[in-house]
């Protein structure tokens, strides 16, 4: 079993922040949360019903940036967020323009992801967060490969989308420096003592 | 909804363009695969035609389940397919225009290689039109009931020869079916009865088969 006591409630405008080694099983926790995995024992409740009932509701209202985060090499970033989007509510160009530049990526519309680096291909993925985004976010390690600056700017708007009412929930080994009010810590390897409610 | 439907089907057709590739590999096996028999059996006619509906057709059902071993590798491997199954839009409607473009871009084709390949190994003009035909019809089932076997073993590591394993049995009533027709047209005998029946089943196959690709693509991103 990867956890046992563990019990945890989000409400708007908070900011859960999973911690643990390696192993503990935070993405699986992520996973479990988006509604990927189903739990063998135990429940997750969304708005008090059963996340199982509530298929449609979780995937209008959630947004997933998984470790490998859906972005086609061969496409361009413009080509991969268009489709991205698509597949939740559809972006006009030139909304997907303003989140690539959001993201300091002007100038890179047009080439094919696989000739950017790793941190511009995080980019080009975490841009979704800088549309037109659903309330609940589910980032798995959003932080890697992004350098100094883009850590920087990606905390400030996650803070931001908390403060204005959204949920993040992510993981990352990285110890925030921007904080929102509703920040709170779940760390895995003390799951199973202390519940958190 | 008809919007994602088509936004699919031209991301599909970008993605298989720019690797051009993936198309022709299916489409030269096919060809080479047909060349392979008067190499082997001698190029007497007559035994070649009386062969020719049942090579053609195995030809073509290999090179289909060829093409099928990466449908959805790379969309699992990217994290793509994640999205697609937390998608609000209905997963069954996603996979039938994912596979609708794969055949669009490589099952059309290799019915159109066919008559070509089909003139080599001798079968006379006059079973062309019946050839084609059941082809256009059978060629999709191929494709939907590979892709159920594509969706339950793409998590796999070697999963391209436990896909032939499940889906070669299955594939035997189109099988029957279309080299059957064939065979009938050789005869010189109406065709219409297996013709039929493979639309028959051209039909059930399109409405059943995306929920099963959908269940299986579900099982395989939540292991």
């Amino acid at each position: 079993m990867l956890f046992e006591r563990l019990d945890f409630a989000l409400h708007a405008g908070e900011m859960l922040q999973i911690a643990g080694p390696n192993g503990s099983g935070k993405t699986s926790l992520l996973r479990l949360l988006a509604g990927l995995m189903q739990p063998t024992e135990g429940e997750i409740r969304l708005a008090g019903k059963p996340l199982a009932e509530q298929r449609g509701e979780l995937t209008r209202n959630l947004l997933w940036v998984g470790h490998a985060a859906g972005i086609k090499g061969l496409l361009s970033p413009e080509e991969n967020l268009a489709w991205l989007c698509a597949l939740h509510t559809p972006e006009s160009r030139e909304a997907i323009w303003r989140a690539l530049e959001a993201v300091g990526l002007r100038g890179f519309e047009d080439v094919p992801c696989h000739t950017l680096s790793a941190g511009q291909q995080r980019r080009v993925a975490l841009a979704r967060l800088y549309l037109d985004a659903p309330p609940l976010w589910v980032l798995d390690e959003p932080f890697t490969a992004l350098d100094k600056h883009g850590v920087a700017q990606l905390e400030e708007h996650l803070a931001r989308h908390c403060e204005q009412g959204g949920m993040v929930v992510l993981t990352t080994h990285h110890s925030l420096t921007r904080k929102p009010a509703g920040y709170r810590e779940l760390d895995l390897a003390q799951a199973g003592s202390t519940a958190d409610e | 909804m008809s919007n994602v439907f088509t936004q699919l089907l031209s991301r599909e057709a970008r993605l298989l363009f720019r690797r051009p590739a993936e198309l022709l590999n299916p489409l030269v096996f096919f060809a080479i695969v047909v060349a392979l028999f008067p190499l082997a059996v001698g190029p007497e006619s007559k035994l070649l035609e009386t062969l020719s509906p049942g090579l053609v057709w195995v030809a073509a059902l290999l090179a289909v389940l060829l093409s099928l071993d990466g449908l959805f590798r790379s969309d699992f491997e990217d994290g793509s397919l994640e999205q697609w199954v937390l998608s609000p839009h209905p997963l069954p409607l996603l996979v039938l225009a994912k596979v609708l473009a794969h055949w669009l871009f490589s099952g059309l084709a290799l019915v159109l290689l066919a008559p070509l390949l089909a003139l080599m190994l001798g079968l006379p003009a006059r079973c062309l039109p019946v050839l084609l035909l059941s082809l256009l019809l059978g060629t999709p089932i191929l494709s939907l009931l590979g892709a159920v076997g594509a969706a339950l073993t793409v998590g796999l590591k070697r999963g391209g020869l436990l896909l032939a394993l499940l889906i070669l049995p299955l594939y035997i009533p189109v099988l029957i079916l279309g080299s059957g027709a064939l065979q009938a047209a050789l005869q010189g005998l109406p065709a219409v009865g297996q013709l039929l029946w493979l639309a028959s089943l051209t039909a059930l196959a399109v409405t059943l088969t995306p929920f099963a690709i959908a269940a299986g693509l579900t099982i395989s991103v939540g292991e």
